[in-house]
C-alpha cells in the first residue's frame, strides 16, 4: 500500500492538470469555431490565435510588461498608503474612545459609497493622472483595513490587557506584545479584503484618470482603434496579475493568519 | 437592545462628530483657499439636490440605475444560484466550471466594459452585462459553498427517513445553504453597485448616477457631484439594511439557522 502512494499521487496529479485544462480547451474551440463562423466581423470577434499572436508581440517589444508594471507600481502606492493610513486610524480606534467617536461615523459613511463614485471627484481635485489613481485607490483600499483593525483590537481579550498591565507592561510593550499580536489576524485580513477592493477599482480608475501607461488605459484606448486582439491579450494579462495576486499574496496571508490562529489555541 | 445608554452615546457621537466635519469642511470652502467651483459650500450642495430632486431629473437618473442593476443582478441570480446549488451536487458540473470561475473571478468587471462596449456598443446593454459579470462569481461561490457545507448527517437522516430527491433538495438543502445564498446575494449586490457606477462612467449613456457624477466632471459641477454621491450611499445603504436585513430576519434568523450553525 505504502510504496503505491506515490504513483498514485503523480497520476491523480495528471489526471488534475488534464481536468482543470479540459474546459479551456473546450470553450477555445467553441471560441475559434464562432470566430471562424463569420457571425461576428474577425475585427470585433478575433480568432484566439489572433489574441496569442497580439500578446506574444506586445510582450516581445516591451510594451505589454511596461503597462503592466505601472499597474502594478500603482497598485502598490494605492495599497502601501492604505494600510499604514488603515491600521494606524482602526488601532487609534480600537484604542482610544475619542478616535472612535470621531472616525467611526465618518467611516461607516464613507465606506458603503462604490469607490469609483469618488473618481470624478479626486480627479477634479488633483487632476487627470497618476496623483488621483494612486490616491483614490489608496483611499478606497483604506475603509476595510480600518474596520478589520478596529474591529482587531477589540477583540483582544481584557483579560491579556490587565494580566500584562498587572506584570508591570508598560503601554509600548503592552502594544507590541498584546495587542498586536492579538488583532493581527483581523489585521490581515482587513488587509486582504483591501487589496482585493484596490485590485477591482483600479483597472476603472485607469480608465476615466488617463494615466499614460497602464493595463486599464491599454484596453479603453484600444476601442478607438477597434483593436480587440490587443484588448483581449491585456484582460489575459489582467487575469494572470490577478490570479498571482490571489495565490502568491492573499493564499499566503491565510496561511500566516492561519498559523497565527492555531498558534493563539 | 437593553444597551440604551451606548446606543445613546452612539447617537450623540454620530452628531457630533458629522457637526463638526460640516463646521471644518464650511469653514475650508469658505475660507477661499480653494476655488468655490471645486469646493462648494454645503448649502449649495444641499439646494442642487433639492433642485436635482425637485425637477425629477434626479429621480429619472436614480431608476436607469437602479433598472440596469436589478437587470444584471436578476440575471446573475437566474445564473448563479442554480448553477452554484447544481455544482455542489454534480461533481462533472464542478469539475469543468470551477477551472473556467477561478480564471475569471480575478478579472476586475471593469476591464470587460471596452469589450463590451465593442460587442454591444453604448448603452444599457453593456451596463447590465458589466452587473452580470461582477455578481455572478460571488453568487455562484457563495452557493456553491453553501451546498458542500450543508451537514451530511442531516442528508443522511433525511434519507433514512425516505426523503426523495426532491424532498432533499427543498427541505434540506435549500433551507441548508439560505445563510450561505443570503450573503451570497450581499456580496453580489454591493458589487454590483461598484460596477454599474463605474460602467455608467465609461459606457457614457444619458442618464444614471454613474453618468451624471462623470459628466459634472467636464462642467466642473463640484455640487452636482457630491449631491449625486450622496443620493449613491443613500440608495446603497438602503438596500444593505432594509432590504438584505430583512430578508435576513425573515428567512434565517426565524428559522433558527444562523444560531444552529454558530453552536
Amino acid at each position: 500500500m505504502k510504496a503505491q502512494v506515490p504513483v498514485a499521487q503523480h497520476e491523480s496529479r495528471l489526471r488534475v492538470i488534464a481536468r482543470n485544462a479540459l474546459p479551456f480547451v473546450v470553450v477555445a474551440a467553441a471560441w475559434e469555431a464562432l470566430a471562424y463562423a463569420g457571425v461576428f466581423p474577425a475585427r470585433l470577434f478575433p480568432p484566439v490565435e489572433t489574441v496569442a499572436a497580439a500578446l506574444v508581440r506586445l510582450t516581445v517589444a516591451g510594451i505589454l510588461p511596461h503597462h503592466a508594471l505601472d499597474t502594478v507600481l500603482r497598485l502598490s502606492g494605492g495599497f502601501i498608503l492604505a494600510a499604514i493610513a488603515g491600521v494606524a486610524v482602526g488601532i487609534a480606534m480600537g484604542r482610544w474612545r475619542l478616535a472612535e467617536d470621531v472616525f467611526l461615523p465618518l467611516v461607516s459613511i464613507g465606506a458603503p459609497i462604490p469607490g469609483l463614485a469618488y473618481a470624478p471627484l479626486f480627479l477634479l481635485w488633483f487632476g487627470l493622472g497618476n496623483l488621483s489613481a494612486v490616491l483614490l485607490v489608496g483611499f478606497v483600499s483604506a475603509f476595510p483595513i480600518i474596520f478589520n483593525t478596529w474591529t482587531g483590537v477589540k477583540a483582544v481579550k481584557e483579560v491579556w490587557v490587565r494580566s500584562a498591565q498587572a506584570m508591570g507592561a508598560d503601554n509600548r510593550r503592552l502594544f507590541r506584545h498584546i495587542i498586536l499580536p492579538g488583532a493581527l489576524p483581523y489585521i490581515l485580513t482587513g488587509l486582504r479584503l483591501g487589496l482585493a477592493q484596490a485590485w477591482r477599482i483600479l483597472v476603472g480608475v485607469e480608465m476615466l484618470a488617463a494615466v499614460p501607461w497602464g493595463l486599464g488605459w491599454l484596453i479603453f484606448g484600444s476601442r478607438e482603434f477597434l483593436n480587440t486582439d490587443v484588448m483581449l491579450a491585456g484582460i489575459i494579462v489582467i487575469a494572470i496579475i490577478g490570479l498571482a495576486l490571489e495565490k502568491l499574496v492573499f493564499q499566503r496571508i491565510e496561511d500566516f493568519t492561519i498559523v497565527r490562529w492555531g498558534m493563539m489555541k | 437592545m437593553t444597551a440604551s445608554p451606548e446606543r445613546w452615546r452612539m447617537v450623540r457621537r454620530t452628531v457630533v462628530t458629522l457637526l463638526a466635519a460640516a463646521a471644518l469642511y464650511e469653514a475650508a470652502a469658505r475660507s477661499g483657499i480653494f476655488p468655490a467651483v471645486l469646493v462648494p459650500t454645503l448649502p449649495k450642495v444641499a439646494r442642487t439636490l433639492v433642485n436635482l430632486v425637485q425637477d425629477g431629473t434626479m429621480l429619472w437618473h436614480v431608476s436607469y440605475t437602479l433598472a440596469r442593476v436589478m437587470c444584471g443582478f436578476a440575471l446573475a441570480i437566474v445564473v448563479g444560484l442554480p448553477l452554484g446549488i447544481l455544482m455542489g451536487r454534480i461533481r462533472a458540473l464542478e469539475n469543468f466550471v470551477m477551472p473556467l470561475a477561478s480564471a475569471l473571478m480575478p478579472i476586475p468587471s471593469l476591464a470587460w466594459v471596452p469589450v463590451f462596449i465593442l460587442w454591444f456598443g453604448l448603452g444599457d446593454i453593456v451596463t447590465a452585462l458589466i452587473v452580470f459579470y461582477a455578481a455572478m462569481f460571488p453568487m455562484l461561490l457563495n452557493a456553491w459553498t453553501g451546498v458542500r457545507a450543508v451537514n451530511p448527517i442531516w442528508l443522511r437522516a433525511a434519507g433514512a427517513m425516505g426523503a426523495g430527491e426532491g424532498a432533499l433538495f427543498r427541505k434540506v438543502i435549500i433551507p441548508g445553504t439560505l445563510p450561505f445564498i443570503i450573503t451570497g446575494l450581499r456580496q453580489a449586490f454591493q458589487r454590483s453597485w461598484i460596477a454599474v457606477i463605474g460602467a455608467e462612467m465609461l459606457a457614457a449613456s444619458d442618464w444614471g448616477l454613474g453618468w451624471v457624477i462623470f459628466d459634472a466632471k467636464e462642467f466642473l459641477n463640484a455640487d452636482v457631484m457630491m449631491a449625486s454621491l450622496i443620493v449613491i450611499g443613500g440608495i446603497g445603504y438602503a438596500f444593505e439594511r432594509l432590504v438584505f436585513g430583512s430578508l435576513e430576519r425573515i428567512t434565517v434568523l426565524r428559522w433558527g439557522m444562523v444560531q444552529a450553525a454558530k453552536s
